[in-house]
């Protein structure tokens, strides 16, 4: 009896300094494609779901923590797309004027919209989204420094995540299956290599200004063609690349303007991109409660068509309406227009609103028309979807 | 020497008498901005303060939404205050902080962090009359009271909840308010707040907000643990009420920078 009651004595004094918090994120969703595949494998409807539980334990007053969270998704057409991961496992160490992080952790840097070039640190988990915001979880261990004249970051990333690439059923695939079984490296350390990065965030009055510099495995791979027994395949090569990012923000009036440039330095090549554009924000247009802001980014890569990404000489314009309504609705559509190729656009579309406390609704829809061989939405050009999503929150 | 002195007499009398006459004199502009001084001068020095809260928002048909938080402030001297506040319902902005510096007569800065993304997004604030997370609050009736944010003009004396209160009609300074002018009850007793009418662009009426169940604190700070928002135009709603208040916890500006916003929980 004694016992049990120190015992509660001891949680009770714990809960005192300790906090912890559970959520979750879950989802159903239902695909469907305007037109027949490019392949025959392929299918015009999917249906998907996905957990991503959360678990924050916080001890010391809040000086050290812990942040778990796994992911797991179920895809009923695409067997690569049915796949797990640790998005999150990381112990944090909040000291006076510095940080430390260790574990599995994802990072975001960058200021833009339409693409974010400067944001290297995690891979890209591509299977979950074309637009490839979602992002694997990266082993790291990184050390801050939070001063009056900014935040300093130093990153060490001992080990290398794969980029995930849809099977032979699924969407958004190439004409070849890409063997995620045999990848290849340029260092011999293959996934091994231990990459590091540095990355100093400040102000400059109205400006916000992000340095950074990366030295490491490219997160970007190539798709050599090559054989694997019978089968014709693209194997990933990851090479070793040296980034210099600039990320600018500015604020004047309701105008943000925008800015992320990167030089890169590969085997290959070394060349200059940059997306640079604004977003201005109305509130209480004609006089209702509706917020509504408008975007335009100019996406420029020095490769030109030779560009490993979608945006190199194109031009992003969107729009933003959000309600300011109890379900917080809102809506958001925008458009990328290739400057070099007028037949080459891109335009997407998301909407989302609460049902109640836990559940909300959600659309998402990419469409994409492309009439040139050489242009990488030449690929996507069948693979225009709506996607209704049911989310549910925890 | 007994000349002197009532010389002295004489001019301290007819200095007194000529304070009088300006104070009687006193228009009613400078009556307003001595209330708004004074009303000021009674809350300084409380330094921090960490609250538990509910937003409690309301259709014009009833329909009744809870909305849960936590908000962390700090006490700035000659500026408005920088606050924090962490969503904790409903679930799908769960752990989505709100980073606000406040400033008088310019935009305030603002940024919110996305757990999801892990990415700070700094908001264009030039228009503080935007609503707050679907409320009938706009992001200017939330922030700190500063004495150069209007100008006065005090009205009349009048009964308010029992007490006497001055009135006092107040003009934003700020140009991208999304008012023409603030009318506001402050009792005689404390210059607490009990009751702001806010005119619109238009100058018709559209919000009156009522403030109750005043607590005090550090035995010299008031605060209403409930206000009310009624918007008369649309008929609809919000609550704002405070569970727990605890004052002088200890916040310094470091837990009010980017790096404090990414990691608040």
């Amino acid at each position: 009896m004694k016992k049990s009651l120190t015992a509660v004595a001891l949680l009770m004094a714990c809960g005192a300094s300790a906090d912890t918090q559970t959520y979750v994120k879950a989802a159903l969703e239902q695909r469907f494609y305007f037109q027949d595949g490019l392949y025959e494998q392929q299918h015009d409807s999917d249906i998907s779901v996905f957990v991503e539980p959360e678990f924050y334990h916080s001890w010391n007053d809040g000086s050290d923590s812990l942040n778990v969270k796994p992911f797991f998704r179920y895809d009923s057409r695409d067997s690569e797309r049915t796949h797990m991961d640790i998005r999150e496992l990381i112990w944090l160490h909040v000291g006076d004027e510095w940080e430390m992080r260790a574990g599995i952790g994802k990072v975001f840097w960058g200021q833009t919209e339409s693409q974010h070039l400067v944001d290297v640190i995690n891979q890209t988990d591509f299977v979950e989204a074309i637009d490839a915001e979602e992002k694997l979880g990266q082993p790291m261990v990184q050390f801050s420094l939070v001063k009056d004249w900014g935040n300093l970051s130093l990153f060490a990333l001992p080990y290398f995540r794969e980029r995930t690439f849809s099977g032979v059923e699924g969407r958004f695939r190439l004409p070849l299956r890409v063997d995620t079984d045999n990848p290849l490296f340029e260092s011999a350390d293959e996934e091994k290599h231990l990459d590091w990065a540095v990355r100093y965030m400040g102000y400059l009055g109205d400006l916000e200004l992000g340095l950074s510099w990366f030295d490491g495995t490219n997160r970007e791979p190539l798709l050599k063609p090559a054989m694997n027994g019978q089968e014709a395949v693209l194997r990933p090569y990851y090479g070793q690349m040296q980034q210099a990012g600039l990320d600018m923000l500015m604020v004047s009036g309701a105008t943000l303007y925008k800015l992320e440039a990167i030089h890169r330095k590969t085997e290959l090549d070394s060349y200059y991109a940059l997306t640079a554009g604004f977003e201005y924000t109305s509130v209480g247009v004609l006089n209702s409660v509706y917020d509504i802001g408008w975007l335009m980014e100019y996406q420029y890569d020095e490769r030109d068509e030779q560009a490993t990404s979608l945006g190199q000489n194109d031009l992003m314009l969107g729009t933003r309406l959000i309600f300011n309504d109890i379900n917080g609705t809102e809506l958001l559509i925008a458009f990328i227009q290739d400057l070099d190729e007028s037949g080459s656009r891109s335009g997407y579309i998301e909407a989302s609103s609460r049902i109640n406390d836990h559940w909300k609704w959600r659309i998402d829809g990419w469409f994409f028309s492309s009439d040139t061989e050489e242009d990488r939405a030449f690929m996507l050009r069948r693979d225009d979807y709506l996607q209704f999503s049911l989310e549910y929150y925890f | 020497m007994i000349r002197t002195k009532s010389c002295k007499l004489l001019i301290s009398a007819l200095l007194s008498l000529l304070m009088v006459a300006q104070v009687q004199a006193q228009s009613a502009e400078e009556k307003g901005l001595a209330i708004a001084k004074e009303r000021k001068s009674r809350d300084l020095g409380w330094q921090d303060s960490q609250a538990d809260a509910s937003m409690i928002l309301r259709t014009a048909n009833r329909q009744e939404i809870e909305r849960r938080m936590r908000l962390l402030t700090l006490e700035m001297q000659d500026d408005g205050d920088k606050g924090l506040t962490i969503f904790d319902q409903p679930a799908d902005v769960k752990g989505t902080a709100f980073l606000n510096y406040s400033h008088a007569v310019e935009p305030d800065e603002q940024w919110m962090y996305l757990p999801a993304l892990k990415r700070v997004k700094r908001i264009a604030s030039k228009n503080k009359s935007g609503p707050f997370m679907g409320s009938e609050f706009a992001f200017e009736d939330l922030s700190s009271f500063e004495v150069e944010k209007f100008s006065y003009k005090y009205l009349r004396d009048e009964k308010c909840d029992d007490q006497d209160c001055f009135v006092v009609e107040q003009i934003p300074a700020y140009e991208h308010s999304g008012y023409t002018r603030l009318v506001t009850w402050l009792d005689k007793a404390h210059y607490r707040a009990h009751k702001v009418e806010f005119y619109d662009r238009k100058n018709s009426l559209l919000k009156t907000l009522t403030m109750h169940d005043y607590q005090l604190y550090l035995d010299k700070y008031w605060r209403p643990m409930k206000l009310s928002m009624q918007n008369h135009q649309t008929r609809k709603s919000t609550d704002l009420v405070t569970h727990e208040l605890s004052f002088r916890t200890g916040l310094t500006e470091d837990d009010f920078s980017q790096a404090a916003l990414k990691r608040a929980r």
